[in-house]
């Protein structure tokens, strides 16, 4: 017997909207696996005092993106142009936006 | 009952017609994925950053004291550090040593930091698992790093730190204060930037702005500062987010504006000689209603699912070029699942209710219009 067209669309979204909502089950499963990852990276920030993620590391002001200035990316020599790729990536701080000099 | 029925029965007849336009439907299908797939995973993944972030940095210094001359980053003498004790809610002060290290045989860019307690004596390093994958290196061998003053010093490898952490460590070099001055040349009273501990937080802004006024020179960067900074980490106004999300957007844009500026010939056909056969308008509406529902919830369901494969079971490899850029060490981006139930929704509505809103509409103007008007078009 062959199923109608009907069923077979209402089995593919029933299917879909199960692992939609498995989705969110493996996602709760894995944060709760990652609580002794997160530990030990608070522990590192902790002990070396550090304040940013590694996510480039082509330029400084990528690499530690809460310490860079205003003029870091314009740094290379007068005139430069920023021109790294993660530039194009991050935007600047908003601490840097913000006027915050007495 | 009956109704259900009914229901099933439009169902029945709209799977079928887009089955006798299954090319278009294909196509149709596999490019609203994609659409879904990009915006999703872009979603997925900053929103896993920008959470990771604000839970591991909750621990980071509470301010950071730079010093700035001619515009740049410079060293800060140990001398500042008497001062700025002295101001009120201030517990401690420290100097923090940490530099870059630009390595010409592997291109590649290190950074050197200086425990409080580095355990091991001068001469020792440990390195982040990303520097271990791209040098090859491991414990126990010898790391040789260039002095300022152009010696070649080798160092011996005591430890390697664990991939678990590479979203931090990964470029990372620890040394001890002794090897770090003499690597680069720093005299003994100068120290890369200074870090405060302070006793109230709530004082963190007037304490910022007296160091601010007792040395012009210094620039205080507090925690809320690093925090806000990655709450706004690849914010979708920055550079390449704006081109890749405004590029997927306009692309859905085109899909709606074709569906809804008309109907094909066909598709009007269909359309009379269903009014002709005695379908009531409502029941043409429902049909439309229903090939809209089949493709874009498919399409939105797939999409969603393809982009969490994608981000959290293969580390976003396509993202991985543009992520990469110029960067010889990169952390692997194994990110811990945060999906922000309110921005799928967004996404939901944002995608699968005006592409089915622009299905139903130009059928309501064909449906309502004479049946043999329509099929002779």
């Amino acid at each position: 017997m062959s199923l109608r067209k009907s069923t077979l669309f209402f089995l593919f979204i029933a299917l879909n909207t199960v692992l939609f909502a498995f989705m969110f089950v493996d996602a709760s499963h894995r944060r709760a696996s990652a609580l002794p990852s997160f530990a030990e990276k608070r522990r590192f920030v902790k002990d070396l005092r550090l304040t940013d993620l590694c996510l480039f590391t082509d330029t400084r002001y990528t690499r530690h993106p809460s310490m860079a200035d205003q003029f870091s990316p314009f740094q290379d020599h007068p005139f430069a142009l920023e021109h790294f790729p993660s530039g194009s990536l991050l935007t600047p701080p908003p601490h840097l936006r913000l006027e915050r000099r007495p | 009952m009956i109704w259900v029925e009914k229901q099933r029965n439009i169902i029945d007849f709209t799977i079928s017609s887009l089955f006798r336009r299954k090319g278009k439907i294909a196509a149709l299908t596999a490019v609203y994925t994609l659409i879904v797939f990009i915006l999703a995973s872009v979603i997925f993944f900053t929103s896993a950053i920008r959470r990771e972030a604000s839970l591991i940095l909750r621990d980071a210094p509470e301010i950071v004291v730079q010093r700035l001359v001619a515009g740049r980053h410079d060293l800060i003498p140990l001398s500042y550090a008497e001062r700025i004790r002295e101001i009120r809610g201030v517990q401690a002060v420290s100097g923090r040593l940490w530099g870059y290290y630009y390595d010409p045989v592997y291109g590649a860019n290190y950074t050197l930091v200086v425990p409080v307690d580095f355990p091991h004596p001068p001469g020792n390093i440990v390195i982040g698992d990303g520097l271990k994958r791209s040098s090859g290196a491991t414990r126990d061998d010898i790391f040789p790093l260039r002095s300022h003053d152009g010696a070649m010093i080798p160092f011996i490898i005591k430890e390697t730190i664990s991939a678990a952490s590479d979203l931090i460590t990964a470029d990372t070099i620890l040394i001890s204060e002794e090897d770090f001055r003499s690597l680069f040349g720093i005299a003994g009273g100068y120290a890369t930037d200074l870090t405060l501990k302070v006793r109230n937080p709530k004082e963190l802004s007037t304490i910022a702005r007296k160091i601010g006024m007792i040395y012009p020179d210094t620039r205080p960067i507090s925690r809320d500062e690093i925090l806000r900074t990655y709450e706004s980490v690849f914010d979708w106004r920055g550079g390449m987010m704006i081109v890749v999300l405004s590029g997927s957007v306009l692309a859905f844009v085109i899909f709606a504006w074709d569906k809804a500026t008309g109907l094909s010939a066909e598709e009007k056909k269909e359309i009379g000689i269903l009014k002709g056969l005695g379908w009531e308008t409502s029941d043409v509406l429902l049909m439309k209603f229903w090939e809209g529902t089949a493709v874009s919830l498919s399409s939105f369901l797939m999409g969603i699912l393809l982009a969490y494969c994608h981000v959290f079971f293969t580390a976003s490899t396509l993202f991985e070029p543009a992520l990469k850029g110029w960067s010889v060490i990169y952390p692997d981006f194994r990110l811990t699942p945060f999906i922000d139930p309110l921005q799928v929704a967004n996404l939901f509505f944002l995608t699968v209710i005006p592409y089915t809103v622009a299905t139903i509409a130009p059928s309501w103007r064909a449906a309502t219009i004479d049946p043999d008007a329509v099929m002779r078009g």
